[in-house]
């Protein structure tokens, strides 16, 4: 009855144990944490959660630099965090005493954000620096923490 | 190196992401699943004339489709978790699925049914030959050497129904392709409906005229008298479908213009432009009208036995050439212009690198290598039919 | 990338921290943090931008994003007259270094930051074939990299251009909205030091959260919204050529 389909039998044999296999194998190699919470690894969120920072943020900054805080509060750099001109300071907030911040060039710095553009709005204070301070540095005249010049006499 | 860009890309895009590499993979799937259909004419359909082609047809898909997802899987980031598609596929994936797909093709339609073609053939070699092969032909037979009449009509039966099953396989094989393209809402070049079922008949037409090529080189190397009533149909055949497929691919076309929607102006530039050789000279006037129109000849003249070979063997490679052309353009053309609309990068092939040229062409060769040893292994040729002992075997359609 | 003894003491004890939280399988690197408690976003307020390219280079140096890859960028708009349609639109190094002077040829000018838009329904999501791509349930997309294959099936599917292939990991990449930093009550490093306050991170799930009131008070709107991916980063003030 079952000769002539043996070959048949044989075959749904082979299938059969390459199936188990790959159910085996998926229950061995499928990282145990997928599907937590969706069609991923779980463990995933929590892996790209404890990267470190490389921003401290800027109320770690003035947990120690009081007095800079109270020079910005006076000018209108308050709304500026200390590392968008100062850079990343994670490492300096961390180790304080080994790490510490690169002298800025305010020549580089102001010139980011005030150089004229066309397209930047026209209520934001902008300057050609070329004519502006002939090659003077930004530092000369202004104060970066709070740079509106407000000295009596001077222009 | 400094990639050439023409107005604004979004900075991202400038560096093509899916190289030659991805061209040819929906180029050797379409191989496949053409040379299918066209094996599955002479079984499900029942065109005797073009039985000659059976075997070979199988083999042929067989050899593309153990070659299908190398340029894939050269082409990942990470080749060694390709396995993760099979052990957590994303069901809303296209191509999670399509490995499934794959796989279930592979398996269930043509090893299976060319196992069961080919069964009387590999126990009547498993006695007759000596040394490894025998042993391969062993393995093959699965322990079972049984070639019964009634054992042989069991299979010859199956083997129908498998045919049957495999056409819709081949259908949703190259039409799966079709649709992880189609279904990139993001990319108008890509997106459309039509593009699965413009797939799967552009595979028809590369798999037929690739097994008509085929079958005629290798009975000329074999010294053999070509059968023209055999070429004659498939060259017939080649018409029908590259006439669907034309027309599909002309309705995609008009439809594009006559909508030109807001990425219509930006499409146009680029075939006008950097499409304009591959899309409108080599696949559209070379590719697709040149080979119709021959082949339209054939039908409406009479022409010697010696012209219609020529005429075939020059059809067959401008349709090849053709289809190339096509998956080109499908593959590199939608990744030329921006998502913005506002500008074009370019594609740089590299030569000797693992998405380069080279690659490229080696594996372009390689299927050829697998199609050469398995014709060594499993004989597909009319007269391998008369084999010691093999007289008793049924005709095929006698179920 | 080279690794230095200075650069392994600092990588050391990030891994050793990241292991101890899949040891302990909370996902949760911050003690506090509730996923379920967030759905960020981030609203972008487009009249604000002075295009200084500070996000875009902070985002680099947050991120260790590679030379000539972007997770956010600028891009500076010319649109003359009625034109909405034809914009002319640059984004040189994606504004890194912020944009060469440009004389004012009529017409109307303006900045664009870009970032990924975490998406509710991201295509990018959808196409990934293994599960490396994801959102998680406080609504941020972010990649696995340790699963992903480097198919760049998702890079192909994103409306927006915001991924790419990072070529030091083979894996797909684009912005984690800062994941690291939000979970520990930080802001993103984009709009730490946006000089402007042309981004905001937003909390959509805090009622506190000022987004709310803004979102109530301004006309906004998403990137190409008729792909219908759920786009979570707002724009304020958007002109109908940014596209």
């Amino acid at each position: 009855m079952f000769k002539d389909i043996e070959h048949l039998i044989r075959l749904a044999v082979v299938i059969a144990i390459a199936l188990v296999a790959f159910v085996i194998l998926r229950a061995a190699v499928v990282p145990h944490s997928f599907g937590q919470y969706g069609h991923y690894r779980g463990a995933a969120i929590g892996e790209i959660a404890s990267r470190p920072v490389a921003f401290a943020g800027h109320d770690t900054c003035e947990a120690c630099h009081t007095d800079v805080v109270d020079q910005k509060k006076l000018g209108k750099h308050v709304v500026v965090a200390c590392e968008a001109c100062h850079g990343a300071l994670a490492k300096h907030a961390d180790d304080p005493g080994s790490v510490q911040p690169g002298k800025l060039d305010t020549a580089v710095v102001c010139a980011r954000c005030h150089e004229a553009n066309s397209a930047k709005p026209k209520g934001f204070p902008q300057v050609a620096t070329a004519d502006h301070a002939g090659g003077l540095a930004c530092d000369t005249c202004h104060q970066p923490h709070r740079p509106k010049i407000e000295t009596e006499g001077k222009k | 190196m400094q990639i050439p860009v023409e107005g604004f890309m979004y900075p991202n895009e400038v560096e093509l992401q899916w190289s030659v590499l991805i061209v040819l993979y929906p180029f050797i799937t379409g191989l496949v699943a053409g040379a299918f259909i066209l094996a599955s004419l002479e079984r499900v359909f029942r065109v005797e004339a073009v039985k000659p082609t059976y075997r070979l047809a199988l083999l042929t898909a067989l050899a593309f489709m153990l070659v299908a997802p190398l340029p894939l899987q050269l082409h990942l980031g990470h080749p060694e978790r390709s396995l993760e598609m099979y052990l957590t596929p994303h069901r809303s994936s296209a191509m999670a699925m399509f490995g499934f797909v794959y796989l279930w093709y592979l398996m269930a339609v043509l090893l299976l049914e060319i196992w069961l073609d080919y069964r009387h053939d590999i126990v009547v070699l498993s006695q007759t030959e000596r040394g490894w092969k025998r042993l391969v032909y062993r393995v093959l037979t699965l322990g079972s050497s049984n070639v019964s009449e009634r054992a042989l009509r069991i299979d010859e039966r199956l083997g129908y129904f498998i045919t049957l099953i495999g056409i819709p396989s081949a259908f949703l094989l190259h039409g799966y392709v079709g649709f992880i393209f189609g279904s990139v809402k993001a990319n108008p070049w890509w997106s459309s409906p039509l593009m699965p079922i413009v797939f799967i008949f552009s595979a028809m037409v590369s798999g037929i005229s690739a097994v008509m090529l085929l079958y005629m080189f290798s009975t000329r190397l074999r010294r053999r008298e070509i059968d023209m009533r055999c070429v004659d149909t498939i060259a017939r055949y080649l018409l029908y479908t590259f006439i669907i497929d034309f027309s599909l691919e002309m309705l995609d076309l008009i439809h594009r213009i006559y909508e030109a929607d807001e990425s219509f102006r930006s499409l146009d530039f680029m075939v006008h432009t950097r499409l304009w050789m591959s899309q409108v000279i080599v696949q559209i006037l070379l590719g697709t009208v040149a080979p119709i129109a021959l082949l339209g000849l054939t039908q409406f003249l009479r022409f010697s036995d010696l012209a219609r070979k020529g005429i075939y063997v020059l059809a067959g490679c401008l349709t090849m050439i053709g289809i190339f052309a096509m998956r080109w353009n499908v593959v590199i053309g939608g990744q030329l212009f921006s998502k913005s609309f506002l500008g074009y990068t370019t594609y740089k092939m590299s030569f000797a690198t693992r998405e380069g040229l080279l690659t490229a062409i080696a594996l372009m060769i390689l299927p050829f290598v697998i199609l050469w040893v398995l014709v060594k292994l499993l004989p597909p040729w009319p007269e391998s039919a008369s084999l010691p002992g093999s007289g008793a075997a049924p005709a095929h359609g006698a179920s | 990338m080279e690794i230095t003894r200075r650069r392994l003491l600092v990588l050391l004890p990030a891994a050793a921290v990241a292991w101890k939280y899949v040891l302990a399988g909370t996902p949760e690197a911050s003690p506090n943090y509730q996923l379920t408690e967030h759905w960020w976003s981030m609203l972008i307020d487009i009249p604000k931008c002075i295009g200084c390219g500070s996000c875009v280079r902070a985002c680099a140096e947050e991120n260790d994003v590679p030379q000539g890859y972007y997770r956010t960028w600028i891009e500076r708009y010319h649109v003359s007259d009625w034109r909405i349609e034809r914009p002319e639109v640059e984004s040189p190094d994606g504004g890194k270094n912020g944009f060469p002077p440009h004389a004012d040829d009529g017409g109307k000018n303006f900045f664009v930051p870009k970032l990924c838009n975490h998406c509710a329904d991201s295509p990018c999501t959808q196409v990934c074939p293994v599960g490396a791509t994801f959102i998680t349930p406080d609504g941020v997309v972010l990649v696995d990299k340790t699963y992903c294959l480097g198919c760049r099936y998702c890079i192909q599917a994103c409306p927006y251009g915001c991924r790419f292939l990072n070529p030091r990991t083979n894996t797909a990449e684009k912005c984690s909205l800062c994941y690291h930093r939000i979970t520990k009550g930080l802001t993103t490093a984009c709009c730490e030091v946006c000089p402007t306050g042309a981004r905001q991170l937003a909390d959509l799930k805090n009622p506190k959260d000022p987004i709310h009131e803004f979102l109530r008070t301004h006309a906004v709107q998403v990137l190409k919204p008729h792909m219908a991916t759920g786009a979570k980063v707002f724009y304020n003030g958007m002109d109908g050529s940014v596209r």
